[in-house]
Order: structure tokens, then C-alpha cells, then sequence
């Protein structure tokens, strides 16, 4: 017979492991404590979802060392040693009562997580108090592969924009809608996503608490320029996020028609509206409300990825036109706008730009558009 | 014909291949013109049928039919006469045959070929992915590789490699001569390549491979190019193959058990084989249906998904969760039956808890149904959905723990034999539970509005299927391939591959926990510069994943050929196909054995599993127990 296996004492070796284990894992919890995981927190729900996060890496980091101590232990201990090839260990079964602690403990502890997260959870979706500034309601609208937000209007009036500004301090919720296939519309800084699903309307609501511009990006792939579908949401004073709101009120009311086929109004824009070539029988359209904000049809506002002074827009996933289009003759602009895979400026990634725009854009919105790009960025 | 064409085998199975793409051009082409439509040729239409019908002519071509439609038509059946059983050289392996032993390596090695596919396309993406903006490959291509990468590694290596796995050692551990419906599993492999080869030839489609992910979502799946039907379709093919195998499992389990082997003394890989089979039958047909809802709104417009015309979008993903949540189970069950052997055979021990092991097994296979949603937080559905959801996920963590704690107690006090397999299974260890934990992470509804469809899910579904199910694997495979092949694999290269293995993994895909929280999406071609550092060190990380695959790969095909010759159980394994020769003879056993105990008896003196003809299958010589204080005598 042979002397006891692992060589020690084994109350010695629980006890080391012990100590071991203990100093293993709070000095990982202070690894995962001390470690930048998120954003910047810029809204009242990214607390609580962060401390959730310090919670169950708490609690994880326990877990993990344990067992990777007992593998490694069982390595060190009790690995086969010259001569010992043809020995066997001792004919365990089992232990009811370990067993049953196993069970037990591990529930115990899941349904406490549990119940935390439900209470997180209630805190970071429930409606502000009514004591509080009213709510803002945004419609958040996506589409391959842009986003475009409605807001109810200094005057009750609607504006829709490709821009994100929201005022701080004051709950807003978002009604998400899709025009196409899932998106999801999310801002990293704010913790928050929901998908935006064809026929449904989701939505979540936040209190932005943080001046600053952050992120706004598709969670859902949706297709091509999936990955390129980003934007920025920027939070402002409520004063200053009040006169936004009337500034473009104002400037998206004074048009006549934003969209629409172009057949029912006269554009009022003087710098837009010149009648396309020949036989023309429709009103021209408004080559800025297209930039602006796409048409019922379908087509994608310009504005959502490319910049332009004219229009105000500041996004930069696809080339800024402030740069690439002065000098182009409008028929070159015409051919980018109907064919955008021809022509890839440099350092930009071909297959994102929608090549639906000859099918969704009338003959005269189409050339309204060109001629309105022409004008404003002439020189 | 000349007598070539007319016997089963390649080429007959080659010009029926040319006869089936003739059938599909004509039946296009003359219900067009029956119906008036126009123009008369539609190259989708063409393809569409193409899709679906080729594998069928090539299948029947091949041989795997010829038996049952003789049968059908009450021609004479050819007697059996084994002709089909057993490989007569290296050629064997490339045609039809019926023992579950050659069926076995058909499916691990087809399994391995799309592994290394798959691979290769993981490298592709991450050559994509070491720097911000466009390196190699447009978005559509991009979108394709992930795609298809996904698609090939789950559908066509985890879940078959499994089957494989099974099907060459399990008929062998219950002590049964073959699987219960041999013809059945022959065409249940010969779907695979099928599946494979379709999804692999996706690329050569107009418009690029299907690029929606492996979880094809509606809407964008049914409005993309025509690639996705290669998804559609393959997963049909690859979905019947599963089916057919998970029934052949079960019946072979129940009934063919030689006698004295009660269910409580099967192996645990037996009884991981028996749950995963009852998940793949109840659940694979939802994904067979949610493809074919695709494939109804994307040929003859249906609209199941079109919410304009009272579709709804989200029941796509029910549908799909459905079986794509029991999935990882099925990818993962029969990796804890690798491991409860291993672990038993190379710590010289029994399994701690075996009944508890087999329960836990059928619980998860219980609550394996009732977590789906947890993939769809924040999809949009029913709200009140996720706090159930949420509870079960978390409960799910019960079972699979018992599992974890079972087997660290089952190595603690043994003689452990560290080598290769032995080293991947206690990697499994360690990862698995880092993957379970960010698994019960992502339970908690608040953080995964955070970060679901970020890259903390990449790493949590790569820390459950790398460090979890392929680590099992590989141990599976280094523990039964002197069984399978005959020879010992090279145990040096074993533990370099599992080392550089282990390190690549985890510099890899833990970094990819922090970009993730930190809020770089998934699915991306391009991303943020802020994630530009960790991306190009990921990147690094996975080429040395790469590389450290060739060891195995290397060590595979040279063991193969000319590795030492194994003996018939050079683990000592009690387990009964190591009771045979290696490889096992023809009909596995010249003589069916008696089952008069556990499988797990190690260290009991005297203990044996099985009798051949009254004399017991011993591992070896039988030793003292160690570390009982009491002497005892030998047996």
C-alpha cells in the first residue's frame, strides 16, 4: 500500500487553496472593477445597467478562479507520476450532500441575480414622474441605411430631420418604426437598443444627462451598408434644444411640399425647380426637401450620410459633397446619383450607397435634386 | 446504357447530376409556357428547382436509394449480403456503404474538410477586420463570409462531427453490431456534402454568397439576392440529415443494448447522444419550416413576412429560436459525453454522480425548450416575454453547473493522466465556464439591451462553441482515434496543438468581451477607429488559431498513415469498445457481450462492465485503489 496520493496533508491543501482562491479573485474583481467597459454614461439608465455589470462580474470572478484552481490543483496533485501507470484512484460515487449544495447554491444565487435585474430592469424602462418636464416623444425611423427622426414641432407642426438632437435632463421616448428590413437603433452612451421592425412599433426611453455628441448605431445587420449606418445623436441645453427645434420648425414648414412625387406642389425653394430637359409635364420638386428628407417612395435622404452646408447636414459616412462636387458638370452628379457603385471616391468603401435612387426618384425629382447639388456647392 | 452509367456510384451519380439540371431547365420552361408567363427562360426559376432537385437525382445516382425503391416496387430486393458493410480499401470511403463504423469517419473527416473551410473564411474576415475601412473584401463579401462561415461550422461540422463521433463509437459502447437503420445513416452522411457544397457554391450566385447571417432574418433574407437560397435549401438538406440520425440514435439506443445494459448503466456519452437526439427531432423541423416560410414568401410570394400585407416579421424568429436556441445544446451535449468518458478513463475514477450527470442531461433537454426568446430582448416582441425568459435562461445555469462541479470532483483525488485528450478536457473545463458565465450575463435583460448584437456575443457564442464544443471535440477525437484508425496519434504535436490552441483561443476571443461592451456592433466590416487596436491584435491572435490547426491537421493524416500501431484499449477503459480490437472487427463483436455493471468502475477491485463469454472485460491488470486508508486485496 501506498503512501496517501498528492503528497500533503489535505486539510492544508484546502486551506492554500482557500487563501489562494480568496486573493485570486479579489484581485480580479478589482482587474474587472478597474477595467473601461463602457462608454461614457449619458443617460439615467446607463447607471444602474453599469452597476448591474459590476454585480455579476462580482460575482463571476469567484466562479471562474474556482474552478480554474480546483483543474489546476487536480493537475498538480494528482497527475500520473512514473510509476504509477497502472494505478487507479479511489471508487468515489458520489456524495448526496455536495450534491444537493451544488444544486441548491447556484439557484439560490441565479434567482437573486434575478430578481435584481427585474428591479434594474422596471428602473430603466418605467415614465418619468409626472411632476416632471413632459415627455418628449421622437419617431425614429429606419431604412437601409439611414436613420431619420420626427419630432412634434414648435407649433405642433411635424419636422423630420436626419438629426439627432435631444434636449438634456428631459425623458424621450422613442416610437422605432422600419421601412425595410430590421434595423436597430441604438446609442452606445445610452445603453439602450431595440430593434426596429417592419410593421411594429418598438421604442425605449431615455434621459439623456450628458451635453456632448455620441454615436447612433445600426445593432441589426440589414444588409450592405449595415456597418456603415452611423450617426450621431447630440444632446443640447433645453433652451438651446428648443431653438433648434424652432429654427427647423420654421425652415421645414416653409417649403410647400417636403416629398411627395413632385405632381402636386410648386416648389417655393428659389434655388431649386428648374424644369427638367424637354416635354416635362409635372411641377418640378424641391431638390432640398429630397436631400433633406428622401421621398414617400422610398428614396433615402441624401442628407442621412453625406454633408453639405447648404442643407445643414454634418453626417460623413458617405463623401462630404462640400468637397467632392464643385467642378463636377451636373450631368457627372447626375450618373453618381443613378449609378453610385461607377465611381467610388477614394477611401470610401464601395456597395453602400443605394442604387435604388433611378427607381424611386421621378424624372423631375431626380433632376431637381442634381440641379439643386449643382447650385449649392458651385463656387 | 452502357452498364457505367447504370450501376450505382460516381458516374451515374455525375450524369444524373447533368439529367437533374436538364429536368430543372424543363420543367422551368414548360410551366412557363403552360401558364403563359414570359420571358420563357427565368435563370431564378431555373435555379430554384435546381436547388432542390440535383442533390435528389445526384443521391439516386449515387446509390443511396437503389435498395428502398426496388423494395417500392416490389422488385426482388438484392439479398444482403454485408457487401456494403465494411471498407475494402480507402475507395470504400468515397461511395454508399452501411457500417456505422465507415459512416462514422465518412462524417468526421467530411466534418473536419468544412472545418477547415470554415476557418479559412474566419481568417478572411479577420484579415478584413485588422484595420478600420476597406482591406480586402466589399461589404457584400464580407457579409457572405460570416455568413457562410457560420453556416458551415454549425451546420456542417459541430452537429455532424458529433453525429460522427457517435456513430462509430456508440453501436460499439452498448455493444450492438451496427445503428439500427443502416441504409438510413449512409444517406443520412450522404446529405451532408450535399448541404455543404451548396452553401460553399453560394458564392458563384449572382448577386454573392447569402449574406443575412447564419439566422437568415426576415425581412432581409427574403428580399436579398438569390444566394440566400442556397441557405435555404442547404439547410433543408443538412436538417433532414440531423432528423434521420438523432431517430436512428434513439431506436438504436433503446432497443439494441446488449443484454444487462439498463439505461443507468450506459456511458454518459450514450445517454448525451440519447437527450441531444430527442432535442434534434423535436426541434429541427421549426428551422426546416422557418426556411421554408423564406423560400414560400421569396419564390411564390406568400408574405409570411411581409408585415404590408399581414405578415409578421417576428415570428420568423420564434420559429427560428425555437430550434436555434436547443441547437447549442445539440452542440454541446454530446461534447459533456465526451468528457464524462475521458475524464472518467484518464483520472482512473468513476464518474462523480453518474445518475445526477443523467439527469441533468434530461433537464436540460427540458429547459432547453423554454429559453428560445432570450435571443430576441430586444427584438421588439411582447415585453413581459423576456422576465420568464430571463428566469429560465438563468435556472439552465442549475444543470449545467452539477455537470461542471461532477466532473471537477471526478478528477479530484484521481490519477490523472495529463495527454492530449486529457488536456483538451480540462481546457473544456475552464473555457466552458467562462462561456457559461457570460452566458448567465447575458440571462439579465438590462445588460443585454446593452449588449446584445455587439461583439460580448461573438466572444460568449465562441467561448460556448470553440472552448466548449470544438475543445471536446478534439479530445473526442485524439481519445478514439487509436479505436478508429488503428494507430496512436503522436502525442508531442498533441500537446503543442492543445497549448497553442488554448492560448490563440483566449487571446482572441476575450478581447472581443471588452470591444463589445464597449459598443462595437457585430456583423461589421468597418468600424470605429477607437476599436482599431484590440481589432488588429484580435486579428493576430486568430492567424496563430489558424496555424495551430495545421498541427492537428498534420498530426491527423501522419498518425493516420504511418503512426504506431494501437492496441486494442490503451487507455484500460472498461467501456466495451475498447473490449475489441482497434480498429473493432467487421460485425463489432464476435460475440455480443453481458453487461453485469457500471461503465465507470475504476479503482473498484475487481470490477468489469462487460462479460465476453464469461470472461470479464478487465482494464488491464486491476490495482489497489489509492488512496483508501484501509489495505485491500488484489483482486
Amino acid at each position: 500500500m501506498e503512501e496517501r496520493r498528492g503528497g500533503r496533508n489535505s486539510r492544508t491543501v484546502v486551506i492554500e487553496m482557500f487563501v489562494l482562491g480568496t486573493i485570486a479573485s479579489l484581485a480580479g474583481i478589482a482587474l474587472g472593477l478597474a477595467i473601461e467597459w463602457f462608454p461614457e454614461q449619458a443617460s439615467t439608465q446607463a447607471g444602474p445597467i453599469d452597476t448591474l455589470w459590476d454585480v455579476l462580474v462580482i460575482c463571476s470572478v469567484p466562479i471562474f478562479v474556482g474552478v480554474v484552481l480546483i483543474v489546476v490543483y487536480a493537475a498538480l496533485l494528482f497527475r500520473q507520476r512514473p510509476g504509477e501507470e497502472s494505478l487507479d484512484g479511489p471508487p468515489i460515487h458520489g456524495n448526496t450532500t455536495i450534491e444537493i449544495v451544488w444544486t441548491a447554491l447556484p439557484a439560490i444565487l441565479l434567482v437573486v441575480l434575478c430578481v435584481y435585474a427585474y428591479v434594474v430592469m422596471r428602473d430603466i424602462e418605467k415614465a418619468p414622474a409626472q411632476a416632471a418636464t413632459p415627455e418628449m416623444k421622437v419617431d425614429v425611423f429606419g431604412e437601409q441605411f439611414a436613420w431619420t427622426f420626427k419630432y412634434a414641432g414648435a407649433d405642433g407642426k411635424e419636422v423630420t430631420t436626419t438629426q439627432l438632437y435631444l434636449p438634456q435632463g428631459r425623458s424621450v421616448k422613442f416610437d422605432v418604426h422600419s421601412k425595410d428590413v430590421i434595423h436597430d437603433f441604438w446609442v452606445p452612451a445610452f445603453r439602450m437598443k431595440i430593434d426596429a421592425v417592419p410593421g411594429v412599433t418598438t421604442g425605449y426611453r431615455v434621459t439623456p444627462t450628458k451635453l456632448g455628441a455620441f454615436p447612433v448605431v445600426c445593432a441589426e445587420l440589414c444588409g450592405l451598408g449595415h456597418a456603415y449606418m452611423r450617426q450621431t445623436a447630440r444632446v443640447l441645453p433645453g433652451a438651446k434644444f428648443d431653438a433648434w427645434l424652432k429654427k427647423e420648425t420654421a425652415e421645414s414648414n416653409a417649403p410647400a411640399d417636403g416629398g411627395g412625387s413632385g405632381a402636386t406642389g410648386a416648389s417655393g425653394a428659389g434655388d431649386s425647380g428648374k424644369s427638367a430637359g424637354g416635354g416635362d409635364k409635372t411641377a418640378s420638386a424641391d431638390g432640398k426637401a429630397i436631400f433633406t428628407k428622401g421621398n414617400d417612395n422610398g428614396a433615402t435622404a441624401c442628407g442621412s450620410c453625406h454633408a453639405l452646408a447648404d442643407a445643414g447636414s454634418e453626417e460623413g459616412i458617405g463623401p462630404n459633397l462640400d468637397e467632392v462636387l464643385p467642378g463636377q458638370p451636373p450631368t457627372e452628379i447626375n450618373a453618381s446619383i443613378v449609378d453610385p457603385e461607377a465611381k467610388i471616391s477614394a477611401g470610401k468603401p464601395g456597395g453602400v450607397m443605394p442604387g435604388n435612387y433611378k427607381d424611386v426618384l421621378s424624372p423631375a425629382e431626380l433632376e431637381a435634386v442634381v440641379t439643386y447639388l449643382a447650385d449649392s456647392t458651385k463656387k | 446504357m452502357p452498364m457505367i452509367l447504370r450501376r450505382p456510384g460516381w458516374n451515374r451519380a455525375a450524369s444524373y447530376v447533368l439529367l437533374g439540371i436538364a429536368f430543372s431547365y424543363a420543367l422551368s420552361i414548360g410551366a412557363r409556357a403552360l401558364l403563359s408567363y414570359g420571358p420563357l427562360l427565368d435563370g431564378e426559376s431555373v435555379l430554384r428547382i435546381a436547388l432542390i432537385a440535383v442533390p435528389f437525382f445526384f443521391l439516386i445516382g449515387l446509390g443511396c436509394f437503389t435498395y428502398w425503391f426496388r423494395w417500392a416496387a416490389g422488385a426482388p430486393t438484392v439479398p444482403e449480403d454485408h457487401s456494403g458493410h465494411g471498407a475494402k480499401s480507402w475507395k470504400s470511403y468515397f461511395y454508399p456503404n452501411t457500417d456505422h463504423k465507415v459512416i462514422g469517419i465518412q462524417y468526421v473527416v467530411t466534418s473536419f474538410f468544412f472545418m477547415f473551410v470554415g476557418g479559412l473564411m474566419a481568417m478572411l474576415i479577420r484579415a478584413e477586420l485588422a484595420a478600420p475601412g476597406r482591406q480586402f473584401v466589399d461589404s457584400n463579401a464580407y457579409n457572405g463570409l460570416f455568413s457562410v462561415h457560420a453556416s458551415l461550422l454549425i451546420f456542417l461540422f459541430i452537429i455532424p462531427v458529433f453525429a460522427g463521433l457517435a456513430n462509430f463509437v456508440l453501436p460499439l459502447m452498448i455493444g450492438a453490431p451496427d445503428m439500427a437503420f443502416p441504409r438510413l445513416n449512409a444517406l443520412s452522411f450522404w446529405l451532408l456534402p450535399v448541404a455543404g457544397t451548396m452553401m460553399l457554391l453560394s458564392f458563384f450566385a449572382p448577386g454573392g454568397s447569402f449574406a443575412s447571417g447564419w439566422t437568415a432574418y426576415a425581412t432581409l433574407s427574403n428580399t436579398s439576392p438569390v444566394g440566400q437560397e442556397f441557405f435555404t435549401i442547404g439547410v433543408q438538406f443538412a436538417g433532414a440529415s440531423s432528423i434521420a440520425t438523432a431517430l436512428n440514435f434513439l431506436v438504436t439506443i433503446i432497443t439494441m443494448r446488449a443484454p444487462g445494459m439498463s439505461f443507468f448503466r450506459m456511458p454518459l456519452l450514450v445517454w448525451a447522444n440519447f437527450s441531444t437526439s430527442l432535442l434534434v427531432v423535436i426541434a429541427t423541423p421549426f428551422v426546416a419550416a422557418s426556411q421554408f416560410f423564406v423560400l414560400l414568401d421569396r419564390s411564390l410570394g406568400f408574405n409570411f413576412f411581409d408585415s404590408g400585407q399581414g405578415g409578421d416579421v417576428l415570428m420568423y424568429q420564434h420559429v427560428f429560436w425555437f430550434y436555434s436556441h436547443p441547437a447549442v445544446y445539440i452542440m454541446m451535449l454530446p461534447g459533456f459525453g465526451i468528457v464524462s468518458e475521458v475524464l472518467a478513463v484518464k483520472s482512473r475514477k468513476p464518474v462523480f454522480g453518474y445518475r445526477m450527470m443523467a439527469f441533468s442531461l434530461l433537464a436540460i433537454v427540458a429547459l432547453g425548450f423554454t429559453v428560445w426568446a432570450h435571443h430576441m430582448f430586444v427584438s421588439g416582441m411582447q415585453t413581459w416575454i423576456r422576465v420568464p425568459m430571463m428566469v429560465t435562461t438563468a435556472i439552465i445555469a442549475v444543470p449545467t453547473g452539477i455537470k461542471i462541479f461532477s466532473w471537477l470532483a471526478t478528477m479530484w483525488k484521481g490519477v490523472l493522466k495529463l495527454d492530449t485528450p486529457m488536456l483538451f478536457t480540462m481546457g473544456f473545463l475552464t473555457m466552458f465556464v467562462l462561456g457559461g458565465i457570460s452566458g448567465v450575463m447575458l440571462a439579465m435583460i438590462p445588460l443585454t439591451i446593452h449588449v446584445s448584437d455587439t461583439y460580448f456575443i461573438v466572444a460568449h457564442i465562441h467561448y460556448v462553441l470553440f472552448g466548449g464544443s470544438l475543445f471536446t471535440i478534439f479530445a473526442g477525437v485524439y481519445f478514439w482515434f487509436p479505436k478508429m484508425t488503428g494507430r496512436m496519434y503522436d502525442e508531442k504535436l498533441g500537446k503543442l496543438h492543445f497549448w497553442m490552441t488554448f492560448i490563440f483561443f483566449n487571446l482572441t476571443f476575450a478581447p472581443m468581451h471588452v470591444i463589445g461592451v464597449q459598443g462595437m456592433p457585430r456583423r461589421v466590416a468597418d468600424y470605429a477607429e477607437q476599436f482599431a487596436t484590440w481589432n488588429l491584435l484580435i486579428s493576430l491572435a486568430a492567424f496563430g488559431t489558424g496555424i495551430s490547426s495545421l498541427i492537428f491537421a498534420y498530426n491527423m493524416v501522419a498518425s493516420w498513415r504511418g503512426g504506431p500501431r494501437a492496441d486494442a484499449n490503451p487507455w484500460r477503459s472498461l467501456t466495451l469498445e475498447w473490449q475489441v480490437s482497434s480498429p473493432p472487427p467487421i460485425f463489432n463483436f464476435d460475440e455480443i457481450p453481458t453487461v453485469v455493471g457500471g461503465p465507470y468502475e475504476y479503482g473498484v477491485p475487481g470490477a468489469v462492465h462487460g462479460v465476453f463469454g464469461g470472461t470479464p472485460a478487465t482494464a488491464g491488470p486491476t490495482h489497489d485503489p489509492a488512496t483508501t486508508g484501509a489495505p485491500s486485496t488484489p483482486a
